[in-house]
């Protein structure tokens, strides 16, 4: 192993987050805050409750999954992505390393980035309404294996596109929507019937019940059935990882 | 000859079809200067990156050090440094962060004191904490060099080194590739100025359409293919090729002014005394001679135009 050159690629990509930190964590705090003061303060005084949790509490673990989920996203996309743009990955390609050290260097740094603006979230929301965590150890498992999973499925996007407009296309085309009809902002009982049904097809339900159980002990679907779908996620990137080495794929002509 | 690069019947056709290396074979000897010389589109640059494994090769093998450089890649790559021809780099880091990046990215331990000799020797010491995007082309083209002997490759390519670069810091490149080459490492560049391999190569290979058209020591290639000018000047200009000189390969050049005779060293007679008796009967009288050898250049150019 060149652990070397993994501490180096995790450095580089950690500094570059550094060097920007004001947008790195002022735009999702900014963000989770307007969200609290629309949803939790202007609608939440309406709904009050839901399932015996206090509207404003109720969402907080839906909104920081939906920034988790973006920034995950964007950041690793952009990592590899921005060297493949400028040409620099050259020196990566001809380093004497495999592609899962470059792998774990990227996706760690960017999985590292998600996890810390993870928690400033929830540090910001603790300023707006009285947090409380019942299984801290599932938070910080769900907290992981989803900064893990989407940075790697940010890395397969960023490998895949070739232009600025498919980095953007699956973040704004797929993500947003799957997070907003994910149950983020509501429970998927106060949906009609049908619609319930084919939300179980949106894998972020999953991943935003078992996240909110590990809060509230609140959830739409079994706390293991959510570990098994982000689980099963992590293991089809990797599988798409892992065909992508093998075949070089937009990596080297 | 120890080889420290063997290319074995390397071919390389892009997913578009176009075919860029046909059974290249090439041996690079430990410690020369090879200069690869062709026009644009020739190849060069796919051949670089076959060998230092930017580019996959469609069928043949390429031995570094005796490494595959598929099979073996980390032995293979951790020998080779690259200058690549564009001035790929990052725009935020520093000099210093960006040199030590790339000498962490193969492998070596850290080592503040060698990379400051590097920075020191391409004169970026001054400006190791500057940004990237705030350097000028030379300064960026300055790091890429640093960056690819960050650390301390056998093997050094330099694609293209002295495109778009000043006096200044051309001369400094050759100084360091003779520095380089006097601590044994294997230089292999890539140049369209044909004066520069003709300085600076032991041994040169063109290299067109996909092709290696001849790979040969610089001073036999020059010394077989070089064709010798001997320029008369006349005291008065000459109207026509006096009859006595229409036997020779002799030209009026500068209005009548010269007589341009062009010989081949390599043949057993070349003919000056001849042609010097041929001008003396005609009755001119000379004023000065002076020879002077075809370069490399137009060596290159009558192979490439041949093979077109």
């Amino acid at each position: 192993m060149n652990f070397s050159a993994i501490r180096v690629i995790y450095i580089a990509e950690m500094m570059r987050a550094w060097n920007t930190l004001f947008q790195t964590l002022a735009s999702p705090v900014i963000s989770t805050s307007l969200y609290f003061v629309v949803f939790g303060g202007a609608i939440g005084s309406r709904i009050q409750s839901i399932e015996g949790v206090e509207y404003a509490l109720f969402i907080v673990p839906g909104l920081t999954m939906l920034t988790l989920l973006t920034q995950s996203i964007s950041n690793a996309s952009f990592g590899i992505y921005f060297p493949k743009f400028t040409g620099t990955i050259y020196e990566v390609l001809s380093a004497p390393i495999s592609f899962f050290e470059a792998l774990i260097g990227y996706v760690g740094a960017a999985a590292t980035k998600s996890f810390i603006i993870g928690v400033v979230i929830l540090l910001t929301a603790s300023l707006f309404v009285d947090l409380r965590i019942e299984h801290p150890f599932w938070m910080l498992l769900f907290l992981v294996l989803t900064c893990v999973t989407f940075s790697l499925f940010g890395f397969i996007i960023g490998l895949w596109a070739d232009s600025f407009e498919k980095l953007q296309i699956v973040p704004i085309l797929v993500i947003t929507p799957l997070v907003f009809l994910g149950g983020s902002f509501y429970s998927i009982s106060m949906l009609p019937p049908i619609w319930q049904t084919i939300t179980y097809f949106n894998p972020v339900v999953y991943l935003v019940s078992g996240f909110r159980w590990s809060f509230f002990e609140v959830a739409d679907v079994n706390v293991w059935i959510s570990l098994g779908m982000i689980l099963f996620f992590l293991f089809a990137c990797l599988a798409v990882v892992s065909w992508m080495f093998k075949t070089g794929y937009k990596l080297k002509e | 000859m120890d080889s420290v690069i063997s290319v074995n019947a390397l071919s390389k056709t892009y997913d578009n079809g176009f075919s860029a290396l046909k059974n290249v074979n090439l041996e690079i000897h430990r410690g020369e200067i090879l200069a690869l010389l062709g026009p644009n589109g020739a190849g060069k640059t796919t051949l670089i990156s076959t060998i230092t494994g930017i580019v996959s090769s469609t069928s043949g093998t390429v031995l570094v050090d005796g490494y595959d450089n598929v099979t073996q890649y980390r032995e293979a790559r951790s020998r080779v440094g690259l200058v690549p021809q564009e001035l790929t780099i990052g725009a935020f880091e520093s000099v210093y962060a960006t040199v030590a990046f790339s000498r962490g990215l193969f492998g070596s331990k850290p080592n503040p004191a060698y990379i400051e000799k590097i920075l020191k020797s391409l004169s970026l010491w001054d400006k190791k904490d500057d940004q990237l995007r705030m350097l000028s082309g030379g300064m960026k083209r300055r790091v890429l060099i640093a960056k690819a002997l960050s650390h301390e490759p056998t093997i050094l390519f330099l694609d293209e080194p002295t495109a778009g670069v000043d006096v200044e810091l051309r001369k400094d490149m050759w100084r360091l590739v003779e520095e380089l080459r006097a601590d044994g490492v294997t230089i292999i560049l890539t140049t369209h100025y044909i004066e520069e391999a003709e300085e600076i190569a032991d041994r040169v290979a063109v290299i067109n359409g996909g092709e290696i058209l001849l790979v040969e020591d610089k001073a036999e290639l020059m010394q077989k293919l070089g064709k010798k000018e001997l320029r008369v000047e006349l005291k008065s200009p000459a109207a026509s090729i006096p009859e006595g000189l229409k036997e020779f390969d002799v030209a009026l050049a500068e209005d009548g002014n010269q007589l341009v005779y062009t010989y081949q060293t390599n043949q057993e007679s070349t003919g000056i005394t001849a042609v010097l008796q041929a001008i003396n009967a005609a009755g001119l009288s000379l004023k000065d001679i002076q020879t002077s050898q075809s370069s490399l250049e137009d060596i290159f150019v009558d192979l490439v135009r041949e093979q077109a």
